[in-house]
């Protein structure tokens, strides 16, 4: 790819960078740099054998199993269009799913679990902070929810921290021969005083599960605005992933500043907004795909969740507690544990209690600030 | 001691033919590692293009076994970083024996005493600093040992401060120790990272590398690396295990077997004589292939089926 002037090199070249294009509107994060390896790649091995085509492509641009998923979709759809005509780089994921259900203002037909009114009726006076605070937040208009989105983002989260075998200098802990003999170095090789080094502490990872099935989409946009907000104060140790009828993960979406952009990205990675729920399957493919292997180890597990189970109970059961033997602690959230007159009933919470460290309600700001104190001192 | 490399820069490694990926793949089947299309062009482009290779994949896939045959083919040392929490550049890439230097400084001072002549401090830190104080880690013994293959072994293990620092030394193919000066390899280490996605690595490390995930083989190259490597096994035994292994895979246990369970496994069977496998020699050397008390009781339960063809 040394010469430009050759009109087939040229076209080659075209070909290579469009179908970096097209991986990128599939969702791969291509950047300029990885463009460059990839046609370093394709240089250094045959062009004309599309098996090594291929593989200097996956190899070159691809970062992540997710990643190779949609690059097994895109390479045949922009190297072998079905009929001699070349695919093109337009957007052609399925539709956005609609908009956060919150953004809807009343609360037509969802409202079958938790209806009952519950609380004062305080519609009239809703502005003000401190009522709208302890307000549930499934069922807040408009108004109030914008107000919200404001407070969400004043919410500062702290990671809890874990012992790191890594040392820093301190002035207790065991003695530190490559300070002492520094100093010594530096009076002439006279030792007066021993320097030390002691453990520090270090971020412990959080794992945030949040049910985006359609029994909690009352409290979706507000749960994800606060996985959000906490992705971004700690994006090296908070992962978050939605369940539904299936897993996915949405810390990468989440890592962006703004939180309508995070919001929209995630939205459309979510492909089963929502739906039902397969509470113990979408469980276990976290504990398997990701738990197990030390996303969970060691970590504060916080599952959002009615504890709404379709099926039976059992594998939800089994698989909590795997969570619970791999993670630190364990934490339930279940919007509805606020309410009066709440009791542990649903199949799926019965099941998963006796794995659990804490049971926490989360409708409301007031609550969600209390997860977070539980999450910084556990 | 800028000049770190062995004598002879001019004795650049004697590669094998590796003119493309298939002759690689080749040369890696001697040394009894079997590389389909994918890896041998990883590992050829790897070489070519002087980028890490990043293996992800479950455990058990090969990550590490590909570093120790890559280095067999090429005939060059395998160094071995094993990652884990906390390690930092001391354990990766030098630290100073400072019980000898100490020592070394009394000796010094009790010479003066005897001759009565002072210490000259520049020469005190010059003889202190020195290699034969210098506790090569293995970073910094692939970088002055050319050929070599560097393999960085669970690197989801260390933290993001660790991969700032390796992404530097693998970037520059050099490092600079203060009192002693840069140490530049001649040629630049064939590096393998391998990861088992406890974490996700940094995308800045991920960027320098060519990225490579590893799946469980397919039952013919499973069989044919049962072959390859445990020559002894006879061939309805191989044939079956490897048979009953795919199963297990598809079993929905909380530790699908590896390509390592397998071999285990096929070697067990062989120790206790069995010329075949049935309920019986399976039950005995199961232990070999599942490593979870829950995941021994279901298979048990089940031993038929798992056996039936």
């Amino acid at each position: 790819m040394t010469s430009t002037e050759d009109p087939r090199t040229d076209t080659l070249l075209t070909g290579l960078v469009g179908f970096t294009e097209v991986l990128r509107t599939a969702g791969v994060p291509v950047t300029n740099d990885r463009i460059a390896a990839f046609l370093e790649a394709v240089d250094t091995l045959d062009v004309t054998d599309r098996e090594q085509v291929y593989w200097a492509g996956r190899l070159t641009l691809c970062a992540d199993p997710d990643d190779i998923v949609r690059y097994d979709l895109a390479f045949p759809a922009w190297f072998e269009p079905p009929e001699g005509r070349r695919a093109t780089n337009r957007d052609e994921r399925p539709p956005a799913p609609p908009k956060l259900a919150a953004l809807v203002p009343g609360r037509e037909g969802s409202g079958e679990d938790d209806a009952d009114d519950e609380g004062p009726q305080i519609k009239a006076a809703a502005t003000g902070t401190e009522i709208l605070r302890s307000r549930d937040l499934g069922e807040l208009t408009p108004a109030e929810r914008e107000h919200l989105r404001r407070l969400m983002t004043l919410l500062k989260p702290e990671p809890p921290t874990r012992a790191s075998r890594r040392r820093r200098r301190h002035r207790h802990g065991e003695a530190d021969p490559e300070r002492t003999l520094r100093t010594a170095l530096r009076n002439q090789g006279e030792i007066f005083s021993i320097k030390r080094r002691d453990t520090s502490r270090r971020p412990r990872k959080v794992v945030l599960l949040i049910d985006v099935s359609g029994s909690m989409e009352p409290y979706a946009d507000a749960l994800m605005r606060f996985a959000h907000v906490f992705v971004r104060r700690a994006p090296r140790t908070v992962e978050a992933f939605t369940l539904g009828t299936r897993l996915t993960r949405i810390t990468r979406e989440l890592r962006q500043r703004d939180p309508e952009r995070a919001l929209g990205a995630a939205g459309k990675a979510i492909p089963d907004w929502s739906g039902g729920t397969r509470l113990g399957e979408v469980l276990q493919a976290f504990v398997d795909r990701w738990g197990r292997r030390g996303a969970a180890r060691r970590a504060v597990v916080v599952v959002f969740s009615d504890g709404w189970e379709r099926g039976g109970t059992e594998l939800l059961g089994t698989q909590v507690e795997q969570l619970s033997r791999l993670a630190h602690r364990l934490v339930w959230v279940n919007p509805h544990a606020g309410k009066d007159g709440y009791a542990p009933v649903q199949g799926g919470i019965v099941a998963a209690l006796p794995h659990l460290d804490d049971l926490l309600a989360g409708h409301s700001l007031d609550t969600l600030e209390r997860l977070l104190e539980v999450v910084r001192n556990a | 001691m800028n000049d770190s490399a062995p004598a002879g820069a001019g004795s650049l490694p004697a590669l094998p033919a590796t003119g493309s990926p298939a002759d690689l793949a080749k040369a890696l089947r001697t040394t009894g590692y079997l590389a389909d299309d994918g890896l041998a062009t990883a590992t050829f482009l790897a070489m070519q293009m002087n980028r890490p290779l990043f293996c992800e994949g479950e455990p058990g896939t090969g990550k590490t076994a590909l570093a120790q045959a890559l280095a067999e083919t090429l005939g060059a040392p395998l160094i071995r970083l094993q990652c884990h929490d906390g390690i930092d550049a001391g354990q990766a890439l030098y630290d100073w024996d400072f019980p000898r230097q100490l020592l070394h400084l009394r000796a010094l001072e009790a010479a003066a005493g005897v001759e009565g002549s002072g210490l000259d401090a520049d020469s005190v830190e010059a003889s202190l600093y020195d290699e034969r104080f210098l506790l090569a880690r293995p970073i910094l013994r692939a970088l002055r040992t050319s050929p070599s293959v560097l393999l960085i072994d669970e690197i989801d293990r260390a933290d993001d401060e660790f991969e700032a620092f390796l992404l530097e030394v693998l970037t520059e193919h050099a490092v600079t120790i203060p009192e002693i000066g840069e140490v530049r390899a001649t040629t630049p280490p064939v590096v393998v990272l391998t990861s088992n996605r406890t974490r996700e690595v940094h995308d800045a490390l991920k960027r320098r590398c060519l990225y490579l995930w590893l799946e469980h083989p397919t039952i013919e190259r499973e069989i044919e690396i049962l072959h390859s490597r445990l020559p002894d096994v006879p061939e309805r035994l191989a044939a079956s295990v490897a048979r009953a292994v795919q199963k297990l895979r598809h079993a929905d246990l909380i530790k699908p077997p590896g390509v390592a369970e397998t071999l285990d496994w096929a070697r067990a069977l062989t120790l206790i004589g069995a010329r075949h496998l049935d309920t019986e020699s399976a039950a005995r050397t199961l232990g070999a292939v599942l490593k979870y008390r829950e995941d021994a009781d279901r298979v048990h339960k089940q031993l038929d089926t798992l056996l039936a063809s």
